[in-house]
C-alpha cells in the first residue's frame, strides 16, 4: 500500500505573526518556514505505518511555491521515500488543493491520504473532508488514534463529546490531531540522505483541474484587544466584586 | 428574503447550545429553517422549534443518522441545499466534520469559524490562531456554506413555536463509515464547550490529585471544568478539557483561571469570555493583563476559601 501525505509549508509556529502595512495579509519575508505541525505529526503517522510492514510506500505532496522544496526535503529526511511539489506561488485554497490532490490520488492509487486537521495559516480545516468527498471514500477527522487490520481502520476521534471510534473501509482520507503521536526529530546524516531522494515538481497548471470560485480576501486586522482589569486582595473582595457584576 | 438552513447540533436527546448560538449569527442573513439529522430525535426538534427565529424544523429521521458521521450526513444536506442561500453550521467538531464534506461534494469554497457578518456575501473569521482577523468575500452566484464560531455569538433563547416537518432526501448513503463508540468524559458536569461558568486549572495544581480543588469549586458553581495545555502535557485531566487554540474556544459567561500562567495559546481559547477571573501567585503573570478581576495568592488557599465563600 502506498500512503499519501499532505505537507504544507506554513509561517513556523513559533513566530509571532505580523500584518504587512497595507493591511492585506501577513509579513513571510525574512519569517522561518516550517512544515505545519499538523502535516508533521501525518507524515510521522505515515513512516509508522510503513516501518510496521503496513505499508511500502510513503510518499510527501505539498502545493506551493518552489521554496516549498524544503518542507519536502524534512519529510523525506524523516522518512519518506519520494515527493512530489505542484508548484505555484498563487494561494491555493482547500477545494482547489483537493482537486489537485485527487489528480495525484488517480495518480498514485494510494491506500491511505493523511493530513493534518488543519494548516496553522487559514486555520480552515477543510482540504481532507473536501478531498474525500470527490474522491467518494470514508474520512476520518481529528484522529488521535490509528489501527489497520484487514483492509479496514479503527481510527479514534477528538471530538467535543469526547472519544469517538469509527471504522472505516480503506482507501480512506485521515486527518491528525495532535495527539495522535510525537514526530520524530531528524538527524544531519537523514538530511543529507534526503537530497539524493527523488523530489518531483509538477506546475499547477499541468495538473489541470478546474478552478472553483475563490473567496476573495479584502484585508487583515489585528483582533479586538481585551483590556485588564481590576485586581482585588481577598476572597472577600474577588465576591464582592463577582456579586458586583452580576455572575453570582 | 434569503433563506438559510442550519444544521442542529444535537446528541439525539438534547439540543446543543451552540444551535442557540449559530442561529443568532443565521437568523441576521435571512429566513432560518434548522435542519435535525437524526434517528427518532424528536425531543430534539422539539427544542429547535422553540428557539426564537426559527423559521422550520425539518427532520430528516433515518437509522443511519443515530450518529453524525460526515459521509452519511453530507450527501442529505448536499441534497438539502439547492433550496437554500446559506447552509451553515455550528463550529463544533461534527460541523467541521460535516461542512467541508458537503462543500466537496456542491463544488463550492466554504468559510470557516464566521465570527461576523458585514454584509450578504461579506464575513470576517479568524486566521493564525486568531491573531489575524481576515474580512472575506464569497461571490456572487453561488450558495454560501459555511460553520459559525460559536464562542462569537450568545446563544439565541426560546419562544418560538416553528413548524416541524418530516423531509427525506433520496441521496444514496455510503456503507464504507461504521460507528464504533463514544467516550464520553465529563460525567455529570456541564459540557465545557457549552457550560455558562468555567472553572479551569493550570500547571501549578501540581498533580492529578490536587485538581480535585478545581472539580469541587466548579461543583459548587455548577460549572463546566477546563485546563491549560499544560496541566493536559502533566496528565493532571484528560486531552478533552483543554482550552485553548489546540484545544476547546469557548465564551462562558465567567471563567475562573486558576494557576493558569495566560500564554497566548490559553488566551486565545477564552478571549470571549463574559468575565475572567484569573487567581495566581504570580503577580506578573500574563493571565493579569485580559483579566477582568486578578487576585495574586496561593490558589491551594484561595480556592478553598473562595468555595466557602459562595
Amino acid at each position: 500500500m502506498k500512503i499519501l501525505v499532505g505537507v504544507k509549508r506554513v509561517i513556523d509556529y513559533n513566530v509571532r505573526v505580523q500584518i504587512n502595512r497595507e493591511g492585506t495579509g501577513v509579513i513571510k519575508d525574512g519569517v522561518k518556514m516550517s512544515i505545519n505541525p499538523f502535516d508533521e505529526i501525518a507524515v510521522e503517522q505515515a513512516l509508522r505505518l510503513k516501518e510496521a510492514g503496513v505499508a511500502e510506500e510513503v510518499i510527501a505532496v505539498s502545493i506551493g511555491p518552489a521554496t516549498a522544496q524544503q518542507q519536502l526535503r524534512t519529510a523525506l529526511a524523516m522518512g519518506a521515500d519520494r515527493a512530489i511539489l505542484v508548484e505555484t506561488d498563487e494561494e491555493v485554497q482547500p477545494l482547489a488543493a483537493a482537486r489537485v490532490l485527487k489528480t495525484l490520488i488517480d495518480k498514485e492509487d494510494p491506500g491511505m491520504v493523511l493530513l493534518g486537521k488543519q494548516a496553522i495559516d487559514d486555520d480552515a480545516n477543510q482540504t481532507g473532508q473536501m478531498l474525500a468527498a470527490l474522491w467518494d471514500k470514508p474520512q476520518a477527522t481529528f484522529v488521535s488514534g490509528l489501527e489497520l487490520a484487514d483492509g479496514k481502520a479503527t481510527a479514534v476521534r477528538e471530538v467535543d463529546a469526547g472519544l469517538e471510534t469509527i471504522e472505516v473501509t480503506l482507501p480512506a482520507v485521515f486527518t491528525v490531531d495532535l495527539r495522535l503521536n510525537e514526530p520524530r526529530f531528524v538527524k544531519m546524516p537523514d538530511i543529507m540522505k534526503a537530497k539524493k531522494k527523488p523530489l518531483e515538481t509538477v506546475a499547477f497548471a499541468d495538473t489541470g483541474i478546474d478552478m472553483p470560485p475563490q473567496i476573495e480576501n479584502l484585508g487583515c486586522e489585528p483582533p479586538p484587544k481585551r483590556g485588564g482589569g481590576v485586581k482585588v486582595d481577598s476572597v472577600d473582595a474577588l465576591v464582592a466584586a463577582l456579586k458586583d457584576k452580576g455572575v453570582l | 428574503m434569503a433563506r438559510v438552513l442550519l444544521m442542529a447540533e444535537h446528541d439525539g436527546q438534547t439540543l446543543n447550545v451552540s444551535t442557540a448560538r449559530a442561529l443568532n449569527c443565521a437568523k441576521g442573513l435571512g429566513d432560518t429553517d434548522i435542519v435535525v439529522f437524526g434517528s427518532g430525535a424528536s425531543a430534539v426538534c422539539e427544542a429547535a422549534a422553540k428557539l426564537d427565529g426559527a423559521a422550520k424544523i425539518l427532520h430528516v429521521d433515518r437509522a443511519e443518522n443515530a450518529h453524525p458521521q460526515a459521509a452519511i450526513i453530507a450527501p442529505q444536506l448536499a441534497a438539502l441545499a439547492a433550496d437554500y442561500d446559506y447552509v451553515l453550521a455550528p463550529s463544533t467538531t461534527t460541523g467541521k466534520d460535516v461542512m467541508p464534506r458537503t462543500a466537496g461534494l456542491m463544488g463550492l469554497p466554504q468559510l470557516s469559524e464566521i465570527m461576523e457578518v458585514i454584509d450578504a456575501r461579506t464575513f470576517k473569521r479568524p486566521t493564525y490562531a486568531g491573531n489575524v482577523i481576515v474580512t472575506v468575500k464569497v461571490p456572487e452566484g453561488i450558495t454560501v456554506l459555511g460553520t459559525v464560531r460559536i464562542a462569537s455569538y450568545v446563544a439565541i433563547g426560546e419562544g418560538g413555536s416553528a413548524a416541524i416537518e418530516n423531509v427525506n432526501t433520496d441521496a444514496a448513503l455510503p456503507d464504507h463509515t461504521r460507528f464504533v463508540g463514544l467516550e464520553a468524559s465529563g460525567g455529570d458536569r456541564p459540557d465545557l464547550q457549552s457550560a455558562s461558568r468555567v472553572v479551569a486549572g493550570g500547571r501549578a495544581l501540581g498533580s492529578k490529585e490536587n485538581f480535585d480543588l478545581i472539580y469541587s469549586l466548579a461543583d459548587k458553581l455548577g460549572a463546566g471544568v477546563g485546563a491549560s495545555r499544560a496541566a493536559v502535557d502533566a496528565g493532571y485531566v484528560p486531552n478533552d478539557l483543554q482550552v485553548g487554540q489546540t484545544g476547546k474556544i469557548i465564551a462562558p459567561d465567567l471563567y475562573i483561571a486558576a494557576g493558569i500562567s495566560g500564554a497566548i495559546q490559553h488566551v486565545t481559547g477564552i478571549k470571549d469570555a463574559g468575565l475572567i477571573v484569573a487567581i495566581n501567585k504570580d503577580g506578573d503573570a500574563p493571565i493579569f493583563e485580559i483579566a477582568d478581576i486578578g487576585l495574586v495568592g496561593d490558589l491551594f488557599q484561595i480556592i478553598p476559601e473562595l468555595e466557602k465563600a459562595l
